[in-house]
């Protein structure tokens, strides 16, 4: 069977080039190495090699010949024992471009679909689906009353208990029991060898983290904050996060991520920021951020089980804050899917993080002005839960998103592009965003608090989408 | 920048150092004659267990085993029988006649990309006979002599290469990152020197869990400027990990020479000093030198003895890539002026010299290498070459994002593939 001869491409980028000069003609026995001839471009020129041998049987681009793209067949060459003059130029592909397009009603301009055809893009059915439910606390559980702080830890715990793979890494987090104590205790129980203290890089200590994890090990890489995670990003996003997929399904790389997120107390614009939006904007990535403590164990422990890798996303300002935790002896809550944390008909409050909190105060004040706020706490940012957004919003027609972070890009952002995408039919105003000024945050305390989000700001932005003019009155 | 006030002072003005490699193109006659090449056999061959001070001699020293009468000398010699050289001189054969057809095959536009390890092989292929079958390796970008020597078959690494459909990475990766986990030969990643941390977790990892597998790493010298191959270093030396840091001193980075890595002023291997890791100096071209030292520094972490960073000097006798032209940046004499001559070279000469091998069979095996890669090559083509399009089936780009596939992807798959069946009722053309 003859070859094709390409132009070849001399770099990835390259589109087209100059076939300057054939070196060999037709009828030339053609081995393996021998330059055939010589192409340029607008950057170089490069001899282009024969990589089979056989008779170089007909040329179809003549010397000289400008802008030939990559990929068209310049030349044939015949096979050992093949007859050069049996050799056909390749048929010319049909060319349609020229041909006519119809207009399909409701389909823009020419878009060259027959009408039969115009439903493709319109959506198509949702295939059913319910992510996972809380798992049922049975009636009489006794609650205890749990810091985040400790119920991070008693997840860790738990989990290292329950599986001897699990470690835990990071700056302090062993004798010094962890810069904000999440890792209290844990030396003690597992000694060194599962809690351990590293030297200061988080770049070095990701790629710790996710070696140990392609390694078979489920490392917890604490961030003494994830501010300090910007130089690890690399390993996360780019290693961590691709192992699977990059591996062609071969690997896997489950590893947890995990530290204080957002802006704390006065630790001005280098140490305040929410990277929430960052890695959920990361394919392969699960990305949690919840905000009390009965989320924080649950997911922490699915966290720890997942074979993916996981960014866990806690908040300094909400450590210190307790909540009922349900005391279970295996309390896992299912990723991916967000909680309704206090129901109501009027207005949605879709939140996460220490901004549940705000939310849901901001809900009790509208409630005084006769306002029945839904507020949503997303818990899991990737993948995210839009079948509960969106049926709130079926029930409320308003929604308002609350995130302590920048506007721009956010999972606000995100909140509103499904509400137009999915929900467009169900709206009565349009989704409104309230988030941090659109600043580094300062470090001066009258300056920080107007940058950031607070219950006001909530309420301000719900009446807004109520047309609510003044309070009390709709 | 602001202009300099007048003097008022007879302090000295400072300058800036920056460094310039001796040999642009069109420079005159190369000449290595300054680069220090020690005899074969006179370097000392520490206890395998010993404190890593008694190895920092060794660290501006050129373990060297091959002398200039192709015979082996002195205690680094590995003494491997003619079967085991024969094998390390096929792989090296192989290793070569491939990548000259891949490289030609990027010139034919059958794949975007491709990278040669010309003049290198010795620091892949025989490094990694030193290392045990199941050692993990992270290697850069630059070691297709490992997946050689370990037996990975040609025939998919062309798929690879080719992204064709019968790409086991399901054309997910760049032409060349390969990966396979039956081979201990971790995903292969673009980001530079990313891999030598994340060999020594691994190492940490195995030696938590008390197992006997070890890792080792390479990394280009231009690399070691990289913040994370001093975090591993630091790791290793901290939690002593069975680990093995291999740096490849090929001189160049691209376009960058090895001084801007710091060459002018240390050796890489020097960097163990300050660490406190073992650390050696090898003769990169020298295939027993390049085995003997691998296999120290297994057997040292495998026996919990501590890490070793080794220094590979070598030179990189071809571009960068596919995509580079070296004749812009260096002398093209520098490769044939190169000292420490060609490692396929020295290790036939030595098995020659044995009476274990001659020219002719020679020939013959680089022929056969040669034919066997051509066929491979015509195998991988049925399987499609990149220009030919969508090889992959659609449904695999929503696949192993995550260990399950989410709702959101499902959803995204099923419309896309709605939407294909509508306007391809009788499949999706070719």
């Amino acid at each position: 069977m003859a070859t094709e001869l390409k132009m070849p491409a001399l770099s990835p980028t390259m589109e087209e080039g100059t076939l300057a000069k054939w070196l060999k003609s037709e009828g030339d026995k053609i081995e393996i190495g021998d330059i055939i001839a010589e192409i340029e471009t607008d950057k170089a020129t490069m001899e282009f090699e024969a990589v089979d041998e056989g008779t170089l049987a007909k040329i179809l681009v003549e010397e000289g010949t400008e802008g030939v793209s990559v990929g068209t067949v310049i030349a044939m060459m015949a096979d050992e024992g093949e007859d050069v003059g049996d050799v056909e130029a390749p048929a010319a592909k049909s060319d349609n471009s020229s041909d006519e397009k119809e207009d399909v009603e409701g389909e823009g301009k020419d878009v060259g679909r027959e009408p039969s055809e115009a439903e493709v893009t319109q959506t198509a059915e949702k295939p059913t689906r319910s992510p996972a439910s809380d798992p049922a606390i049975p009636e009489g559980t006794n609650m205890v009353s749990t810091s985040v702080r400790e119920a991070l830890r008693d997840a860790m715990a738990e989990e290292m208990r329950r599986d001897e793979r699990v470690f835990v890494m990071g700056e302090e987090v062993a004798q010094y029991q962890g810069a904000y104590k999440v890792t209290q205790g844990l030396l003690d129980e597992f000694g060194e060898k599962r809690v351990v203290d590293t030297p200061i890089t988080e770049y070095g200590f990701a790629g710790l983290g996710t070696g140990a994890a392609m390694g078979g090990l489920r490392p917890i890489v604490e961030f003494m904050t994830f501010n300090f995670a910007m130089q690890a990003i690399d390993h996360i996003v780019n290693s961590a996060a691709k192992t699977n997929y990059m591996s062609g399904g071969q690997m896997r790389c489950p590893v947890v991520f995990r530290g204080p997120n957002g802006a704390a107390s006065r630790v001005g614009a280098q140490h305040s920021q929410n990277y929430g939006p960052w890695y959920a904007s990361v394919p392969g990535l699960i990305v949690i951020a919840p905000y009390d403590a009965a989320d924080a164990k649950g997911l922490m422990k699915a966290a720890i089980r997942s074979e993916d890798p996981v960014v866990f996303l806690e908040n300094e300002l909400v450590y210190g804050r307790s909540f009922d935790v349900p005391e279970l002896d295996d309390y896992v809550l299912p990723i991916g899917k967000a909680r309704i944390v206090r129901e109501g008909s009027d207005v949605t409050i879709v939140s996460y993080s220490i901004a549940v909190g705000l939310a849901l105060d901001a809900a009790e004040k509208l409630a005084e002005d006769g306002i029945d706020a839904e507020v949503i706490d997303l818990r899991t940012l990737r993948p995210l839960d839009k079948q509960t957004v969106l049926e709130s919003l079926k029930k409320t027609n308003r929604m308002v998103v609350a995130e302590e972070g920048w506007p721009t890009c956010s999972i606000a952002s995100e909140i509103v592009a499904i509400c137009m995408e999915e929900g467009f039919d169900y709206l009565d105003a349009p989704v409104t965003r309230v988030n941090n000024e659109d600043v580094p945050l300062p470090y001066a305390a009258n300056l920080e608090a107007m940058a950031l989000i607070d219950t006001d700001r909530i309420v301000k932005a719900v009446k807004k989408v109520c047309y609510v003019e003044e309070e009390g009155r709709r | 920048m602001a202009d300099r006030p007048e003097r008022t002072d007879n302090k000295p003005q400072l300058s800036l150092h920056i460094p310039e490699p001796n040999y642009r193109p069109g420079a005159d006659e190369v000449d290595f004659s300054a680069i220090e090449i020690p005899e074969a056999g006179a370097q000392p061959r520490p206890d395998e267990a010993c404190d890593p001070t008694e190895t920092h001699g060794l660290c501006t020293d050129l373990i060297r085993v091959l002398g200039e009468d192709n015979r082996a000398h002195g205690p680094w010699d590995p003494k491997l029988d003619p079967d085991t050289l024969r094998e390390m001189l096929h792989h090296f054969s192989l290793v070569r006649a491939f990548d000259e057809r891949m490289f030609r095959g990027q010139r034919q536009g059958k794949t975007s990309f491709y990278m040669k390890c010309t003049g290198e092989e010795a620091t892949s292929i025989s490094t990694s006979m030193a290392l045990q079958s199941d050692d993990m390796v992270f290697p850069s970008y630059r070691q297709q002599g490992v997946l050689i020597a370990r037996g990975y078959p040609l025939l998919e690494m062309i798929n690879q290469i080719y992204s064709n459909s019968g790409d086991k990475l399901k054309g997910r990766q760049l032409p060349i990152m390969y990966s396979s986990r039956e081979h201990s030969f971790f995903s292969i990643s673009g980001n530079l020197a990313t891999q030598v941390p994340q060999a020594v977790g691994w190492a940490m990892a195995s030696a938590i869990k008390h197992d006997t597998r070890i890792a080792a790493s390479w990394v280009g010298e231009g690399s070691t400027a990289e913040g994370d191959f001093h975090a591993a270093c630091t790791f290793a030396s901290v939690y002593n990990a069975p680990v093995i840091l291999n740096v490849i001193n090929n001189q160049w980075a691209i376009s960058s020479f090895s001084g801007f890595a710091g060459s002018e002023r240390a050796t890489f291997a020097s960097r163990a000093i300050g660490y406190g890791l073992a650390g050696l100096r090898v003769d990169g071209n020298d295939p027993l030198a390049c085995y003997a030292a691998e296999r120290w520094a297994a057997n040292r972490a495998r026996t919990n003895s501590g890490p070793t960073l080794i220094e590979f000097f070598t030179y990189r006798a071809e571009g960068h890539s596919t995509s580079d032209d070296p004749s812009g940046y260096r002398s093209a004499q520098e490769r044939d002026a190169w000292p420490l001559g060609d490692p396929v070279v020295r290790l036939k000469n030595h098995l020659i010299e044995l009476g274990e091998w001659d020219e002719d069979r020679q020939a013959e095996m680089d022929l056969k290498a040669a034919e066997k890669v051509k066929a491979d090559t015509k195998e991988a083509e049925k399987n499609g070459i990149l220009g030919h399009g969508m090889h992959q089936p659609f449904h695999t780009m929503f696949e192993d994002v995550f260990e399950e596939e989410p709702w959101h992807l499902k959803e995204q798959n099923a419309q896309s593939q709605a939407e294909r069946d509508k306007k391809y009722p009788d499949g999706v053309p070719h």
